[in-house]
């Protein structure tokens, strides 16, 4: 049976899974639509969180992008996990103590103010939009990678797919099938990994394979040959001050977006959310720990099987000649020696993040051009794997694309249907309709998301330091001090998401302006050293600051906020209804 | 305040937990991983540098390990001020 065929069938297969796990947990109310009913248990819970967070990029993505740096990659592998200690000890049990259905609903009632909660409604808003048209494209990408379709009609498909099981199954029918598309992703992610490690290293265990073989060794030398710096030598790409703090930004962005937040809603009690993020990082974990190892192999086998070989022969073997077809691999012959040269610099003129082939950048002697996302998509066919190996790729490709698009469609709808529409503008609304609102909220949702997947703008990637920074600046904080500090009032905790918030938005601005709005230089450089994609921790920092000065001249919230306060600091009482 | 006792003794019991991991977390990722990361490229864990090692591989074993210390210790801490479900 050819790859193709396979492709077809099990993505097929998987996708009609999807859709009956969306028909068999159809809900009734909005317990069930936006909190599972608070039934899941801890190891279940974790599998969907993990598949929630693991998008499209941490799937096809992040391995290349960590190859590409080196060390310096940590940034992201310790920043995307250690926002989770932060979660499980910070935020995940009393969240779920408080017992309602979304974040703004918390920071809406701890501050009694509905400023607060339109703040937070919107934050949210903004954050899951600028994920989801990744995932959306990620989603067309694997389909045209893997199965030459159109790029818009693979969006539309998923499109569809993600539909019917979020708009009838709501969080429930969205939690079973984010376990189903965890355990379809972290398969068909090792298999490939335990291949390419026992082909080049005789280890088949990516982790061990990383320590106890010389190939971190060889791959040292290899890249000083080249010109390079050590692969395992740290700060070649950032300097020690800005890796700390995108890391530090990173993690506390992590711990405040409110689609992975919601998932510690959906246990049925203080313990369970407990466990349920030990569960989620350990299944992130397996995923995380493999990247850096597949990044050092790949990165090792490509630039063997490239540098000083005769184009002609290079051009022979097979998944060169596939990937070179894609572009996602291009070459270019620029001394005219018929041999391929690895070096460093950029083998073809970058023109607004993206190379223009038929433009080679003469001012430095690389003849190689490698997409990130080649990493990952070629490593089955490197290790020579059967054709339903590489379906499986896609499949777990468009599970990790899916289940995160779904997550952040239930964030989306609550923050329109229930914190926007219910608890601000309509709080009489009746059961059923604001169960029907919510359904309805996702398909603007569904629609924006399609759209930007058909037709990305060029600058999703730069926003998405909006979203950590935003997270990390606005929600983490106000969360963080309103359940830890009793004293904490809506005076201070307004000042300081508004000073958070603003300040990250215009830093980030400043420093992305060429993107944004299309001048010649970034407005500004850095913050004191600190780029973009840290600036957010700053941004933290003041808030709290902010927050903790102005509550501290005005008077302390009432008695009963204060009660509501020692009310979430205690497990006990979280399987009772409230009365809403 | 008075019946609160009990309960104000949980919450700094949770409190104490809660500081003794962070200072683990903030100390593997950020001092061990970023800070220490050069000096620490001499030690080697089998043939990988040992500060590259804890910045791609162990520190997110740590992270792991703390989350699941702590619903561990709380578990029993709940049990002991009765405050569980």
């Amino acid at each position: 049976m050819s790859t193709e065929l396979w492709t077809y069938l099990l993505v097929g297969l998987s996708f009609a899974l999807y859709l009956y796990i969306g028909y068999a947990s159809r809900v009734r109310d909005t317990k069930g639509f936006y909190v599972a009913g608070r039934g899941v248990p801890p190891v279940a819970n974790g599998a969907a969180t993990a598949a929630d967070w693991m998008s499209a990029a941490s799937f096809i993505s992040m391995a290349g992008l960590i190859s590409a740096m080196g060390y310096d990659g940590a940034i992201y592998l310790m920043g995307w996990t250690g926002g989770y200690v932060l979660l499980a000890l910070l935020l995940a049990p009393y969240l779920r103590k408080y017992r309602r259905f979304t974040v703004p609903d918390f920071i809406g009632d701890r501050y009694a103010s509905n400023t607060a909660r339109a703040l937070a409604a919107l934050a949210t808003l903004f954050i899951s939009l600028v994920y989801v048209a990744g995932q959306m494209r990620g989603v067309g990408i694997v389909f045209s990678r893997f199965l030459q379709v159109d790029i818009a009609l693979g969006v539309l498909v998923g499109v569809l797919v993600v539909a019917f099981f979020a708009v009838l199954g709501g969080m429930k029918g969205v939690t079973w099938t984010q376990a189903v598309q965890y355990a379809l992703l972290i398969i068909a992610y090792l298999i490939p990994a335990f291949a390419i490690a026992f082909m080049l290293t005789g280890v088949p265990i990516p982790q061990l394979a990383l320590v106890a073989s010389d190939l971190p060794e060889r791959l040292n030398q290899i890249q000083t040959q080249l010109g390079f710096a050590e692969y395992t030598q740290p700060f070649q790409n950032k300097p020690m001050l800005d890796v700390l703090a995108i890391t530090a930004a990173l993690m506390v962005g992590t711990a405040g977006l409110p689609h992975v937040i919601i998932r510690f809603y959906t246990t049925p009690d203080v313990r369970s959310a407990r466990y349920s993020a030990f569960w989620a990082l350990l299944f992130i974990a397996l995923l995380y720990t493999t990247a850096p190892a597949v990044a050092m192999f790949a990165r090792y086998n490509l630039i063997n099987t490239l540098h000083g070989k005769p184009l002609d022969e290079v051009r022979q073997i097979e998944w060169v000649a596939k990937w070179e077809k894609t572009r996602l691999l291009a070459f270019v012959d620029k001394n005219g020696d018929g041999r391929l040269t690895v070096a460093k610099g950029n083998a073809f003129t970058m023109e607004g993040g993206k190379p223009n082939f038929d433009k080679p950048d003469m001012s430095n002697p690389n003849e190689v051009f490698v997409d990130n996302d080649i990493i990952v998509l070629s490593t089955p066919e490197v290790a020579r794997l059967a054709g339903f190996v590489i379906a499986l790729v896609a499949v777990g490709g468009l599970a990790a694309a899916l289940s995160t698009a779904s997550g952040l469609l239930i964030a989306m709808a609550s923050a329109v249907a229930h914190d926007l529409y219910y608890r601000i503008w309509n709080p009489r609304a009746p059961e059923r309709l604001r169960l029907l609102v919510g359904r309805l909220a996702m398909l603007p949702a569904l629609g924006v998301a399609a759209y930007l997947g058909i037709n990305p703008p060029g600058f999703v990637a730069q926003v998405v330091a909006f979203a950590f920074g935003l997270a990390a600046a606005g929600l983490f904080p106000s969360i963080l001090l309103g359940i830890f500090d009793r004293r904490m009032n809506q005076q201070g905790a307004v000042a300081g998401m508004v000073v958070g918030l603003t300040f990250t938005a215009c830093m980030i601005a400043l420093m992305r302006s060429p993107q944004l709005f299309g001048t010649p230089q970034p407005l500004l450089k850095d913050f004191f050293g600190i780029s973009a994609e840290g600036i957010g921790v700053v941004g933290m920092v003041l808030n709290m600051a902010t927050a903790l000065i102005v509550s501290r001249l005005t008077p302390p919230p009432p008695e009963n906020i204060q009660q509501l306060v020692d009310e979430i600091r205690i497990p006990r009482g979280a399987g009772e209804a409230l009365d809403e | 305040m008075n019946p609160q006792n009990p309960v104000r003794a949980y919450w700094r019991a949770n409190l104490r937990l809660i500081r003794t991991l962070l200072l683990v977390w903030a100390l593997v990722s950020y001092g061990l991983g970023i800070l220490l990361a050069e000096p620490l490229s001499q030690f080697r864990i089998g043939t990988l540098p040992l500060g590259f090692w804890i910045a791609q591989q162990g520190s997110i074993y740590v992270f792991v390990l703390l989350i699941w210390l702590y619903a561990w210790r709380m578990d029993r801490l709940d049990r002991e001020y009765d405050v569980h479900e």
